[in-house]
C-alpha cells in the first residue's frame, strides 16, 4: 500500500490540478493577510471557506483521479499486490496531495505573517486540521462513490449530489424539522443530527471557536454540557475520525468483491 | 525456470467457470486447461467471454463459481501469483506526471524477481523518453513503455489481451519477435485478438468462445481440417455458421 | 462634580471646626477595644486602630469620627453578627479587614452598614465572606471608595450584594472591586448618584443593578463574568459611559440589561464577548452611540414594546448576530453604524455605503423562534437563507436598516 501511496502521490502532487488548487489557496490567503493585515479577521474568513471549499474539491477530485486512472488500476490489477492495497494506496494519495495543497497554500502565507506564538496559533490549528479531516472524509467518499458506479456521469453525478446533500440539503432538512418539532425537546436530536454530519461537525468545532459567546446562549443542560466542556470536542474529534474510517472501510469492502 | 517445471503442473487451470455480469451470463460452465509451452489465441465474437476469463485468471473478475488454479493453487484471495504472470492490458494509461524511469521503478517495486528493462529499453529505442512525463508520450510511445513493463520480466504465463491494437508496423514487427522469443523459452501465452492473421502466424492452438461456452479447442491443423477451410478466419465464420443452422 | 468637591468640603470643614484628639486602639493601649475606643472619644476625633484581630461583635459608630485602621487591622464578626454600624454623620472609615458577616434570612446582616446619615467616607477596606458588604440606607452626600468586597456566593438566595444602596441620595461610589456575591453593585431608589471605576467579576446575578433610581451615571466600570453585567429596571435618565462589559456568558446572561427604562444614554461602551451584547425590553428614547460591540452571540436583542431608540455611530465586528429586533417596533433608527458583515459599496467614496444594510439576518429570526437550531450558524444552508432574506425581506422587520452604514469603523 505504502509503494501505491507513495507513486500516486508523485505523480498527483506534480498535477497541475493539485498546483492550482495550493495555488488558489496561496494567493487567496495572501490577499486576506494583505488586505486585512489581521490574522484573526483571515482565520474567520477561512474558516468559511474551508467547509465549503475543501469537501467540494476533495469530491471532485477523488472522482476525477479514480476514473482518470482506471485504466492504470487495471495494470496494478495485474500486478502481485492485494487488491486493497492500491485503493486504499490512491485514496491516501489523494487525500495526502489535497491536504498538503491546503496546508502549504494556508500555512505558507500564515507563517508569513508570525501566526506561530500568536495567539491565533490555536484557531489556526483548528482551522489546518478541519481542512485536513474534510479532504480525507471526502476524497473517501468520492472513491467509494466512484468505485461503486462503472458509469463516469452518475458516479460524478452521485459524488456532487453527496457532497451537496452534506453541505446544504441535509442543514436544510433538519432546520425544517426543528422548526416542525418546535414542541418537542430537539436538543438531542439537533446534536446527535449535526454530529452525523461532517460537515456540520466541523462547523460546530469551529463554532466552539468563534461563537461560544453565542453557543453559550443555550438553555439545555445537554447542550451546555456538550459545547462547554472538553467533551463536545473529545466526542467531535472521534466522531470525524469515524467519518474518515466509514468510507475507507467502505473502500475496502467494495473493492474486494469489485469485477474489473 | 528450468523448462521441465513447466511440464510438471498444469500452468492453469480453469474448472467449471461461471460468471455473470447482472442478468448476462457470459461464462456458463468454462473448463479450459493449459498443460503445453506454446501460444494460445483466445478467439471469439464479441460479448464472448474472452475479456472475462483472461480478467478471472489475472483475478480481476471474481467468479461466480468454479475453481481457477495457477500452477497447481487456487488463486481466489491471492495476490502473489501474479508474480508469475505478465499481462498486457488493451489500452495503455498511465499516471500522467510520473517520468517514464519512475514508472518502470514502481512496477519493480510492486513485482519480485529480477527485471529486463534495460535490453527491452534497447530494443524499442525508449532511452530518450526515460525522464520524460507519461501525459507527454505519444501513443505509440506509451504502447512501447506498456510492452516494456509487460516483457521485462521472465514469467512463466503471459497474457496479451488485443497486443496489436494501436501499433505502428515497426512496433508490431517487434513485437512479434518479442512473441517469438518468448515462446521458445517454452512459455505459455494467451492471446486474444480479432486478428486472425495474427492467429495463423503465432498461435499453436485456437480456443473458440461463443456464449460462454468453449466452442472449439485444438490445434491450427484441427481447426482447418474439421471445418475444411484453408485459413483461420474462413474456419471461423464456418464454425459460426455451422451453429447458426 | 461640583457636589463632591462640595462633600469633601464639608467633610474637611467638619473635622476643622471642632478642636480634634486622637486616640488609639492596639492590645496594649488605654483603649484595647475599638467600642472602647469610640465610647471615649468626643466628636471630631479621629481613632486609629492598630493591626490585629478584634473580635467585638457588633460596633457602633454614633459619633462623628473618622476610624482608621492602621496595618489592615482585622473585624471579625465569627459569623454572627453584622460588623461595623455607622450610624452618625460625618463618619470617615478607612483601612480595615472586616471578615465573617454570618448569613441571615430574618436581617440582612453587613460588613459596614451606613444607616440615616450623610457626608460619610468609606474607604480601602477590605470586606470578607460578608452576606452583605457595604450597606447604605437612607444615607446622602458620602463617598465609598477603594473597598474590595470579596465573597464566595453561590446562589442568589443564600448571598447578599456586595454594595447595597437604598434610598440614598447623591453617593459617589469609586474605584471599588467587588467580587462573589449576588450583585456587585445595588441600587434602589437611589438619585443623582454616580458610579465610577469600580470593577465587578463573578457576582452570581448583577455586577451592577439599579431599581428604581433616577439621574444616575455610571462610567468607566469593567462588568466581568457575571450572571449578567449591569441590570438598569425602572429607571429615568440612567447615563452609561466608557464602560467595559465581558464575557457575560450564560442563558440569561446579558451584558446590559434594559428593563423598562427611559432617556438613558448609553455611550463609548465596549461589550466583548458577551452572549448577549445589550438585552433592551420596553426601554424608550434611548441613545445608543459610539459604543463597541465586539463578538458577542448576539449584540443588541431589542425586545418588544421599545421605542424611539436610536442607535448610531456604533462599531459591530464580529457578533455571531449584530441584531435581533423581536417586533416590528415603530420609530427606532439605526442609521449610521459600522458593521463588519456589512457586503456593500461606497462608489461616491463618501465612507457611507451606497447601499442600506440589514443588520437583523432572518437567521436571527428563525433562533429566536427554535434555539435549537444555532447549531447550524455559520452553514452554507443558513447562509443562502440569509441572503434570500436580505434581498427580498419577508420575516425580518423592514424598518430594521441601516441607511447609511459607515465603511470604516468609527471612531
Amino acid at each position: 500500500m505504502l509503494k501505491i501511496l507513495k507513486y500516486s502521490f508523485y505523480d498527483l502532487i506534480r498535477s497541475r490540478w493539485t498546483y492550482s488548487y495550493g495555488g488558489f489557496y496561496l494567493l487567496f490567503t495572501l490577499s486576506l493577510l494583505w488586505l486585512s493585515n489581521d490574522l484573526s479577521k483571515v482565520v474567520i474568513s477561512l474558516m468559511n471557506v474551508v467547509l465549503l471549499l475543501c469537501p467540494l474539491i476533495a469530491t471532485m477530485f477523488g472522482v476525477m483521479y479514480y476514473y482518470n486512472s482506471r485504466e492504470f488500476t487495471e495494470l496494478l490489477l495485474a500486478q502481485p499486490v492485494r487488491r486493497t492495497s492500491i485503493f486504499l494506496g490512491q485514496y491516501l494519495g489523494v487525500a495526502g496531495s489535497l491536504s498538503a495543497s491546503w496546508i502549504i497554500g494556508v500555512g505558507v502565507p500564515f507563517a508569513l505573517y508570525g501566526v506561530f506564538g500568536s495567539e491565533q496559533a490555536g484557531n489556526f490549528a483548528m482551522l489546518l486540521f478541519v481542512g485536513v479531516v474534510l479532504s480525507f472524509v471526502f476524497s473517501a467518499m468520492a472513491f467509494f462513490i466512484a468505485l461503486k458506479n462503472e458509469n463516469r456521469i452518475k458516479g460524478f453525478g452521485l459524488a456532487i449530489l453527496a457532497w451537496l446533500f452534506f453541505a446544504v440539503i441535509y442543514d436544510g432538512l433538519l432546520l425544517l424539522s426543528l422548526s416542525m418539532l418546535t414542541e418537542y425537546p430537539l436538543e438531542k436530536f439537533s446534536l446527535i443530527a449535526s454530529v452525523m454530519n461532517p460537515i456540520d461537525l466541523s462547523r460546530i468545532l469551529i463554532l466552539l471557536k468563534l461563537d461560544v459567546s453565542a453557543l453559550m446562549g443555550f438553555t439545555g443542560a445537554v447542550f451546555r454540557k456538550f459545547l462547554g466542556t472538553g467533551l463536545g470536542m473529545g466526542v467531535a474529534f472521534a466522531v470525524l475520525l469515524l467519518w474518515v474510517v466509514g468510507p475507507v472501510m467502505g473502500i475496502r469492502r467494495v473493492a474486494v468483491k469489485k469485477d474489473f | 525456470m528450468p523448462h521441465d517445471t513447466f511440464l510438471i503442473e498444469e500452468m492453469i487451470s480453469i474448472h467449471h467457470l461461471h460468471k455473470a455480469f447482472g442478468k448476462n451470463h457470459v461464462l456458463n460452465g468454462v473448463d479450459l486447461t493449459f498443460d503445453q509451452p506454446g501460444i494460445v489465441a483466445v478467439l471469439g465474437p464479441n460479448g464472448s467471454g474472452k475479456t472475462t476469463i483472461i480478467k478471472s485468471i489475472l483475478g480481476m473478475v471474481l467468479p461466480d463459481e468454479g475453481i481457477i488454479k495457477v500452477q497447481g493453487e487456487d488463486i481466489k484471495g491471492k495476490w502473489l501469483y501474479r508474480n508469475q504472470i505478465a499481462y498486457l492490458p488493451q489500452i495503455a494509461r498511465f499516471p500522467e506526471n510520473l517520468t517514464v524511469a519512475e514508472l518502470l521503478r514502481m512496477v519493480k517495486d510492486l513485482n519480485t524477481g529480477t527485471a529486463h528493462d534495460s535490453e527491452l529499453i534497447e530494443h524499442f529505442g525508449l532511452h530518450d523518453f526515460l525522464d520524460k512525463r507519461l501525459g507527454n508520450l505519444s501513443g505509440g510511445t506509451r504502447q512501447k513503455v506498456n510492452l516494456v513493463l509487460t516483457f521485462m520480466y521472465d514469467s512463466p504465463i503471459i497474457i496479451l489481451d488485443e497486443p496489436t491494437a494501436g501499433l505502428d508496423p515497426i512496433s508490431l514487427v517487434r513485437l512479434k519477435e518479442l512473441i517469438n522469443q518468448q515462446r521458445m523459452k517454452g512459455k505459455t501465452i494467451l492471446i486474444t485478438t480479432h486478428v486472425m492473421g495474427l492467429v495463423e502466424e503465432l498461435a499453436d492452438e485456437v480456443v473458440f468462445l461463443l456464449e460462454g461456452h468453449i466452442h472449439f479447442r485444438g490445434s491450427l491443423q484441427l481447426l482447418k481440417s474439421q471445418t475444411g477451410e484453408g485459413n483461420v478466419e474462413k474456419a471461423i465464420a464456418s464454425l459460426l455458421e455451422r451453429r447458426d443452422s | 462634580m461640583f457636589r463632591w468637591i462640595f462633600i469633601s468640603t464639608l467633610l474637611l470643614a467638619g473635622q476643622a471646626v471642632f478642636p480634634a484628639n486622637t486616640l488609639r486602639v492596639c492590645k496594649s493601649c488605654p483603649a484595647n477595644s475599638i467600642r472602647e475606643a469610640i465610647r471615649l472619644a468626643s466628636p471630631c476625633d479621629t481613632i486609629f486602630v492598630e493591626s490585629g484581630t478584634y473580635k467585638e461583635g457588633n460596633i457602633l459608630i454614633d459619633k462623628e469620627l473618622t476610624l482608621i485602621g492602621r496595618g489592615q487591622p482585622v473585624l471579625d464578626g465569627e459569623g454572627k453578627t453584622e460588623i461595623v454600624t455607622i450610624a452618625s454623620n460625618h463618619v470617615h472609615f478607612e483601612g480595615f479587614v472586616i471578615k465573617n458577616v454570618g448569613t441571615s434570612y430574618s436581617q440582612d446582616r453587613a460588613g459596614i452598614r451606613v444607616k440615616e446619615a450623610t457626608e460619610f467616607y468609606v474607604k480601602g477596606n477590605r470586606v470578607e465572606n460578608a452576606f452583605f458588604g457595604i450597606y447604605l440606607q437612607k444615607s446622602k452626600n458620602g463617598i465609598i471608595e477603594g473597598n474590595e468586597v470579596v465573597g464566595e456566593a453561590k446562589d442568589e438566595v443564600s448571598s447578599g450584594n456586595a454594595i447595597h444602596l437604598w434610598y440614598c441620595d447623591n453617593v459617589l461610589i469609586i474605584n471599588n472591586k467587588t467580587i462573589g456575591h449576588r450583585d456587585g453593585i445595588y441600587l434602589e431608589f437611589v438619585n443623582f448618584s454616580t458610579v465610577q471605576g469600580n470593577y465587578s467579576e463573578r457576582n452570581v446575578r448583577y455586577g451592577l443593578h439599579f431599581m428604581f433610581s433616577n439621574d444616575d451615571i455610571y462610567r468607566g466600570n469593567t462588568f466581568h463574568d457575571n450572571g449578567a453585567g449591569v441590570a438598569v429596571m425602572y429607571s429615568k435618565r440612567i447615563g452609561m459611559f466608557s464602560n467595559h462589559f465581558e464575557e457575560n456568558w450564560g442563558p440569561a446572561a446579558y451584558g446590559l440589561l434594559l428593563k423598562e427604562i427611559h432617556d438613558g444614554q448609553i455611550e463609548g461602551n465596549t461589550f466583548q464577548e458577551n452572549t448577549v451584547g445589550i438585552f433592551a425590553e420596553t426601554s424608550n428614547r434611548i441613545v445608543y452611540t459610539k459604543n463597541q460591540f465586539i463578538q458577542n452571540g448576539w449584540a443588541l436583542k431589542i425586545s418588544g414594546g421599545c421605542q424611539q431608540n436610536n442607535l448610531t455611530a456604533n462599531n459591530f465586528i464580529g457578533n455571531s448576530f449584530d441584531l435581533a429586533v423581536h417586533s416590528a417596533g415603530t420609530d427606532n433608527k439605526f442609521d449610521g453604524n459600522f458593521w463588519s458583515d456589512y457586503a456593500g459599496y461606497d462608489l461616491d467614496k463618501n465612507g457611507i455605503g451606497d447601499v442600506p444594510h440589514r443588520p437583523m439576518k432572518l437567521f436571527s429570526y428563525v433562533v429566536s423562534k427554535t434555539p435549537e437550531s444555532l447549531v447550524l450558524l455559520r452553514s452554507l444552508f443558513v447562509d443562502i437563507l440569509n441572503f434570500s432574506e436580505k434581498v427580498s425581506p419577508i420575516f425580518t422587520p423592514e424598518n430594521v436598516v441601516d441607511n447609511q452604514p459607515l465603511l470604516a469603523e468609527s471612531t
